[in-house]
């Protein structure tokens, strides 16, 4: 019928009908490019990951070895390098857990008070930390946390840099200065991950009805009974939500305790260490292989507390 | 608890101090560009010059890096326009088998850290016998970025709705035809905004390019070699506004292009 009405004219009319007919065709091939390039590049570049980490290195000649083996899988158990997965594991949980205390607030404000301007001021004012350079971050807080540096001057300033050196005196999470210590790597990996627990957990505050809330009121709860039996359980997905992000991005990465921190490995900067210098992919590839392995426990735990709707 | 009651004050508080915590850090990166002092970082800086950005102008071995920073973003972007575009078109038009999946596969590369994606290539390269060259980096970058543009496309496609395009055809417009009045004007927007997120986010990247840059230089690689053994410290600040300004541009041109809608650019980084 279509056809009568309108006659095919040239090329692009007679494919347009040949589409029409066939609309599965054209989705495939409009799929076709980009899945080829994530298929053959991303899915075989994971491949290639797995496969090395099953690789092996010759203690002697220091190549590797292409036969399938689990040894190198059992030298992330040495101690040396175990330390380093629990080291960053705990600095995962302790980044994400004050991630989410000191964005709550923030997110908050921005779901339930924030109208017209003040809106777009919080939406920019969280998007452009998020988005603005990785590196300048970091850096920024090189300069922040540097001995010689602000916070030094600050404490000292109103009197406080005999507190300041009892920090750095604690054992463990101490050190020579701000910049050489955990503390020092925690606030800067706290800086960088904050906007993305901020945004799941606004978008999920500002799906809790307002009726709600009202109905909490009026059954005569106060206003800290609301938050913690109300707004808390219903928010957690989000809540959920950015703790993938901010855990994630924890256990990957090698800079921020590169720049600012103490010389003690994380898992990053074992990859990145081991595949450059010391030239032993293999190794480098079963260190890579644990943060997805903990990441897929983790997102199977957060699909079930719902975390994925408020993505 | 009404949400026109006012805030409670002890909340008002945290939620700008939060807010101060995310901005102020960047101010210093500002101040120490002017700095006299360039082998600590005192504070507060004994003087203030503006030397500094005349040294960076002059010094040889920045501009390599910016060259090859903007080449690698533009390519990454384009590739990721055209894939991600692609992808989101498909998904619009229709719900097939496997559709979740696919999904999660065009985010995955942005959802796992950029140490996998960058250990992952590197194993490909090492197993595949292929040398570092700029088409390597593009490669990894190409490839997290395609998310950022098929996000921003998706939600116009999915606002856009299937009515327009029967209203085109109805009108006797082939696929070319609609596709050329119908749909490219109204993805415009969507798509520039995409693009330069795109290009902001590869132009910043430096977690998956140490593993796919072999002995090149990027400007971020370059900012962190500096980073690790400074030299003089201040051009490093003036490097770091560029790069700031470079970044912070774009983003604040894609959200005024998507403000309004109900899908802002950025939302999902």
């Amino acid at each position: 019928m279509s056809d009568a009405a309108h006659p095919a004219r040239g090329p692009g009319d007679r494919l347009t009908a040949h589409f029409w007919r066939r609309p599965k065709l054209l989705t495939l091939l409009l799929l076709l490019p980009p899945l080829l390039w994530l298929g053959v590049v991303y899915i075989g570049s994971l491949a290639a990951l797995l496969l090395q980490s099953f690789y092996s290195i010759d203690p002697f000649s220091g190549l590797v070895v292409p036969e399938f083996t689990l040894k190198t899988y059992g030298e992330l158990l040495i101690p040396s390098n175990f330390d380093i997965i629990v080291r960053t594991v705990a600095m995962a949980a302790a980044v994400t857990l004050a991630a989410a205390i000191l964005g709550f607030p923030i997110a908050f404000f921005a779901a339930r008070y924030a109208k017209g301007r003040w809106k777009a001021v919080f939406y920019l004012g969280i998007m452009l930390p998020l988005w603005s350079s990785y590196l300048v971050k970091v850096y920024a807080w090189k300069l922040i946390l540097a001995k010689e540096g602000i916070i030094t001057w600050a404490a000292e300033g109103i009197g406080a840099g005999n507190l300041l050196n009892a920090v750095l005196a604690l054992p463990v999470i101490g050190g020579n200065s701000l910049s050489t210590s955990y503390i020092g790597t925690f606030l800067v990996f706290l800086y960088v991950w904050l906007p993305y627990m901020i945004l799941p957990m606004q978008a999920s505050l500002e799906r809790v009805p307002t009726s709600m809330l009202e109905a909490s009121a009026d059954l005569g709860a106060s206003n800290w009974r609301t938050l913690r039996s109300v707004i808390l359980p219903l928010a957690l997905p989000g809540v959920v939500a950015g703790s993938i992000f901010t855990f994630s991005l924890t256990l990957g990465d090698y800079i921020i305790p590169q720049i600012v921190g103490s010389s003690r490995f994380f898992i990053g900067q074992a990859v990145y260490s081991l595949q450059g210098t010391a030239g032993n992919i293999p190794l480098a590839a079963a260190f890579a292989v644990v943060p997805i392995a903990i990441m897929l426990v983790y997102l199977t735990i957060a699909r079930k507390m719902g975390a994925f709707d408020a993505l | 608890m009404h949400s026109d009651a006012r805030p409670p004050l002890a909340l008002t508080l945290a939620a700008i101090g939060g807010l101060l915590f995310l901005h102020l850090p960047i101010v210093l990166i500002f101040l120490y560009a002017f700095t006299t002092e360039d082998r600590s970082y005192q504070f507060p800086p004994p003087g203030l010059t503006t030397e500094w950005f005349a040294v960076a102008w002059n010094r040889e071995d920045i501009w390599p890096p910016l060259y090859l920073s903007l080449r690698v973003a533009a390519l990454s972007s384009g590739l990721a326009l055209v894939l991600g575009t692609l992808c989101a078109a498909a998904m619009a038009r229709a719900r097939f088998f496997g559709r979740d999946t696919i999904s999660l596969l065009v985010v995955l590369p942005i959802a796992l850290p950029g140490i996998i994606t960058g250990m992952s290539l590197r194993s490909a390269f090492a197993i595949g016998d292929i040398p570092f060259s700029t088409f390597t980096i593009v490669l990894g970058h190409a490839t997290f970025c395609i998310v950022i543009v098929y996000n921003n496309a998706v939600a116009r496609f999915r606002r856009l709705g299937a009515s327009m395009l029967e209203a085109s055809a109805d009108l006797g417009a082939n696929s070319f035809q609609t596709f050329r009045h119908v749909i490219l004007p109204n993805l415009g927007s969507a798509l520039l905004a995409g693009g330069m997120l795109a290009f902001a986010l590869s132009f910043d990247e430096v977690i998956v390019t140490t593993f796919t840059a072999g002995q090149q230089s990027t400007l971020p690689i370059w900012m962190l070699n500096e980073l690790v053994r400074p030299r003089q410290r201040p051009v490093t600040n003036v490097v770091a506004i560029v790069v700031f300004v470079a970044t912070f541009l774009p983003i604040l041109a894609a959200y005024y292009l998507t403000r309004g809608a109900e899908e802002t650019a950025g939302g999902g980084k």
